[in-house]
């Protein structure tokens, strides 16, 4: 049984390979797949085992509340949910926020991206690359020297410190407790780092555990705690004094600029010294082992809403541009509009909900959303322990959104792509993207491989990018980009301080009593995963419904009426496997998206019918 | 098996240096300097306690919070203090290798490892609306529990049900407790609990051996014990009726009580006014927001986050956890608002009669 889509050929026939729970992600995931003789996938159904219903919940309460509801769908990519929520508010109440709280936003949600994206990288994405066992065999002096030729700059690299965490590593391995690395697929051949490369890489691991915790205290600075930290419609609200009386005492004062002006600096460090470089590395000598599997659509659709504004609410001075790309024509960027009825539709044929007609895809404004929990006639197993997803039927709690029917991936390689074709065709605020991309194209065809001594073999960045390694890479970038562009921020946040505007809140529209009886709002925020929107309407002053479309639920979609895989799927097919019963290859491009599952999952009931009880088929 | 400060020494840690830390250790969980030899001789030679951790209905903001501890760090909690055998946001096995690791630890550790859990089981939808390894997790939970030494209720969705227990809670996420009626269970609220407390209790109940002094809700006394407004550095101004009336006003930006835009504080147990969060760092009354009491059972539907509260104990820090909680909800002290005007009223008459002392 087989039919072909996006320009892949699905294969079911081949041994089925079952990874329940996929680990290392947020959230709760399934994977199968089906390989053929030569260990080669060939059908891939990805489905999401979990379900909150958080819409529902925010049905009939206060819109000011919700940022706090909607801020723990995730507690990984914390504070995005909640921006995203209070410029839907604003944007359906019309309020406009001071500068001062635009940067201040601006700012947090970068950090964000730089803690996600290091977190992701080292601690849930790394052991997919990385052989923690075969870090026992390293040299530390030969360790030693590779850091020095990756990252002459970084400062902890002597051989002693690189002997001292083999020496603990070791100590842990023996004491016959391995922990988090217990049932690791250490010595798998589809690890292929030399010993060095591992210890260097576990290393650092480490080291950004213990600095990660530091970056986010600029959200505790500026929002009282992370994870999860306090929003505000109409603006930020940690009020600013300077130099007045009670300054000491009030959120924002020159102490605490100075504070986040340091980690904004340890930041920038880490990115030039650490993460940029192991990923180029490691996507090196990956690559110089023919390893570039996992594009999946990545080429051909990609979508993000664009974001960073230079100029408040001036959408042309967007440091990451958005849009769509459609069937690989990277050189035509079509407007997304989130608004547009047409555009964006979420479908449920495979998902664990229903529609009155399932044909039709439905706009989040207009969204429905009732459980209806089935598995499909050749699922395997019961009802309550599934052995064998049926994919031809419904099969996962994530809905499969779609922009003008299309399949879209998003996430920073999405943005990274639409960003650098956008800077090619001139855009002036995205250059930056385009000088990063083709210094790691350089790093990775030559520069790496000449000191490493590997071959120098010569790919475009059209065939670079859309990859596994591709899309780790532009994550990496996208954290030291905006490492960078929190600098400007803050010294723009300092020099409208300066220039006398001390204000962070717009209270003109805080009253419920000056609101339109009835009206309705679109957010939109880059998280770390991807374009995320939230709809909103507000009757009465209260939520009448509310609308996630998250990143997950883009790239972890099931099919759609006409069959078309989501960006999780299409990025599994084609792999080879070194050894189907350890799914290390599927791991390694899975968690290249980043998964967030608690996001993807969602649900509402905007005429408010009481849900029903799912009904055994 | 290797021992902390084993650890430690071969980091080239001093002696000095671990004693040190033993201090602080102790210092952070209130405890007298009496307690340092004591956690130090533990330190020195207990095998590292197995931990699974599962995660039901939830949003990880519990673990992300656990990796933020500074003292002591997370990477030598993980490393060198506890064997977190089983943690499928950490862990580095997946599918079927990841299930085996659960039965091996529970055979070879049978009553004697921690299970710990961050967020909850539904139970609509036959408990598939959240599914393990083709399972609902409350099977997976109820498995796991059974051999427990004892069980750890990380942060709010564990502890009370937390966001997707809020009205109508549709896949009715239960609590903990609710469903595990035979073992010891440590509630640790908060979304999410502040990471030094996480870190805190764990390590208390490995240096001790035992499990915390527990008020009766089940919450560790000594992180739990007082409220927010009990510690603010607000209170002052609370306490002399200077309040922020509105967003960024010139009391926000003096630093006023956030009382009558909504803030918590003197309803929630929790020691973000003391402790503070991110390494002492900030906590959000300091950062200008109130308290949106996120330790508190049922938070989510008390009314809007800026309506003032109008049900709170009357006067001072003498009420404990254990008090309010055996009082019904309705029946709690008297207004904030009077005990607001009474420390107001009381302030003009002090500063009255310090004036009348000057005048005279």
């Amino acid at each position: 049984m087989g039919y072909e889509t996006q320009g892949f050929k699905l294969d079911d026939s081949g041994r089925r390979i079952v990874v329940d729970p996929v680990t290392r992600i947020e959230g709760h995931m399934r994977c199968e797949v089906n390989v053929d003789e030569n260990n080669v996938i060939r059908n891939a159904v990805s489905t999401g085992t979990m379900w909150r219903g958080l819409e529902v919940i925010l049905k009939g309460r206060d819109p000011r509340d919700a940022w706090a509801f909607v801020e723990r769908i995730c507690g990984v990519c914390t504070g995005c949910h909640a921006l995203t929520s209070v410029r839907a508010v604003e944007d359906a109440l019309g309020i406009e926020i001071p500068k001062n709280a635009h940067l201040i936003r601006d700012i947090m949600a970068k950090v964000l991206q730089v803690h996600d994206h290091a977190v992701h990288f080292y601690h849930l994405h790394a052991l997919d690359w990385v052989d923690v066992v075969s870090a026992l065999k390293a040299d530390p002096k030969a360790t030693s020297d590779l850091q020095h030729l990756v990252s002459p700059s970084h400062p902890m690299s002597s051989p002693g410190y690189f002997r001292d965490i083999q020496n603990r590593l070791k100590k842990f391995v023996e004491s016959g407790q391995l922990g988090p690395f217990m049932n690791g697929y250490w010595g798998n051949k589809a690890y292929v780092l030399p010993p060095e490369a591992n210890l260097m890489a576990v290393t650092h691991y480490l080291e950004a555990l213990d600095l990660q915790k530091e970056w986010v205290k600029i959200h505790t600075i500026f929002g009282g705690k992370n994870p999860h930290p306090n929003y505000l419609v109409g603006g930020v609200p940690c009020a600013i004094n300077i130099d007045g009386d009670g300054a000491a005492g009030a959120p924002i004062n020159m102490e605490r600029l100075n504070f986040v002006k340091a980690r904004i600096d340890e930041i920038i460090e880490f990115n030039k010294n650490v993460y940029i470089p192991d990923v180029l590395a490691i996507g090196t000598i990956y690559k110089a082992h023919g390893w570039l599997y996992g594009g999946g659509i990545s080429g051909t659709e990609v979508l993000d809403y664009g974001t960073y504004e230079k100029v408040s609410y001036d959408h042309s001075t967007q440091q990451l541009p958005g849009g769509a790309i459609i069937n690989g024509n990277w050189d035509e960027i079509h407007e997304v509009d989130p608004r547009d009825p047409e555009q964006v539709q979420e479908f449920v044929a495979h998902s664990w909900y229903q529609y009155a007609d399932e044909n039709r895809g439905l706009h989040p404004w207009d969204g429905v959303t009732e459980p209806n929990y089935v598995l499909g006639a050749k699922a395997k197993g019961t009802r309550t322990n599934i052995e064998q997803i049926d994919e031809s039927a419904k099969y996962s709690w994530i809905k499969s959104p779609r922009w003008r029917g299309h399949a879209m991936e998003v996430g920073p390689l999405a943005r990274y792509i639409l960003s650098y074709s956008h800077a090619l065709k001139g855009h002036k605020y995205c250059q930056r993207v385009k000088e990063q991309v083709d210094y790691s194209a350089m790093m990775i065809n030559s520069g790496i491989p000449k000191a490493l001594a590997l071959p120098e073999t010569q790919y475009t960045v059209k065939q670079l990018l859309p990859t596994t390694i591709g899309r780790t890479l532009a994550r990496a970038l996208e954290s030291q980009y905006c490492g960078e562009m929190m600098l400007d921020d803050w010294h723009e946040l300092v020099d409208n301080i300066r220039n006398g505007d001390r204000s962070t809140a717009n209270v003109d529209k805080w009253d419920p009593r000056t609101w339109p009886k009835e009206c309705k709002g679109v957010g939109t925020v880059a998280a770390p995963r991807g374009g995320l929107g939230h709809w909103i309407r507000i009757k009465d002053g209260r939520i009448e419904n509310y609308q996630c479309v998250v990143p997950t639920t883009w790239n972890g979609s099931p099919r759609d009426t006409k069959g078309q895989i989501g960006a999780f799927e299409a990025s599994l097919m084609n792999t080879p496997m070194a050894n189907p019963e350890e799914p290390v290859e599927i791991l390694r491009t899975l968690h290249s998206f980043d998964p967030c599952l608690a996001c993807s999952t969602h649900v509402m009931s905007p005429d408010g019918q009481e849900l029903s009880r799912v009904k055994v088929r | 098996m290797e021992t902390f400060y084993e650890v430690m020494r071969r980091q080239g840690i001093t002696r000095r240096s671990f004693m040190k830390f033993c201090s602080l250790t102790a210092t952070s969980l209130g405890l007298g300097p009496a307690f340092v030899p004591q956690i130090a001789s533990a330190m020195e030679n207990k095998p590292r306690t197995p931990v699974l951790w599962l995660h039901g209905l939830e949003c990880t903001c519990c673990s992300e919070s656990f990796i933020r501890s500074a003292h002591p760090l997370a990477k030598d909690v993980v490393l060198s203090m506890i064997s977190l055998d089983y943690d499928d946001t950490l862990m580095a096995a997946a599918g079927h290798q990841a299930e085996a690791i659960l039965e091996e630890i529970m055979t070879k550790y049978k009553g004697n490892y921690i299970l710990a859990v961050e967020g909850n089981p539904p139970l609509n939808q036959d408990g598939m609306s959240c599914i393990i390894g083709g399972r609902p997790f409350i099977d997976q939970l109820r498995h796991v529990a059974k051999d427990a030494k004892a069980i750890i209720s990380w942060g709010s969705c564990a502890s009370w049900g937390c966001v997707q227990a809020a009205k109508p809670n549709p896949t009715r996420a239960t609590p903990v407790h609710k469903v595990i009626t035979d073992k010891p269970i440590i509630k640790v609220p908060g979304c999410p609990p502040i990471a030094e407390v996480m870190t805190g209790v764990i390590t208390y109940m490995l240096t001790f051996d035992r499990i915390p002094e527990l008020d009766r809700q089940g919450r560790p006394k000594m992180f739990y014990s007082q409220r927010i407004h009990d510690k603010c550095y607000r209170r002052p101004h609370f306490d002399a009726g200077q309040f922020v009336e509105s967003w960024d006003d010139e009391g926000a930006r003096k630093g006023y009580c956030l009382y009558k835009v909504g803030c918590k504080g003197p309803t929630s147990y929790n020691a973000c006014s003391t402790v503070q969060w991110n390494e002492g760092t900030s906590f959000p009354i300091k950062a200008g927001h109130g308290c949106i009491g996120c330790s508190e059972d049922g938070f989510w539907d008390k009314g809007s986050f800026y309506d003032r509260l109008t049900d709170i104990h009357q006067f001072g820090i003498e009420a404990n956890a254990d008090r309010v909680g055996a009082t019904a909800a309705g029946a709690v002290g008297a207004a904030v608002v009077a005990h607001a005007a009474a420390s107001a009223l009381k302030r003009a008459a002090d500063s009255r009669k310090a004036s009348e002392t000057t005048d005279a």
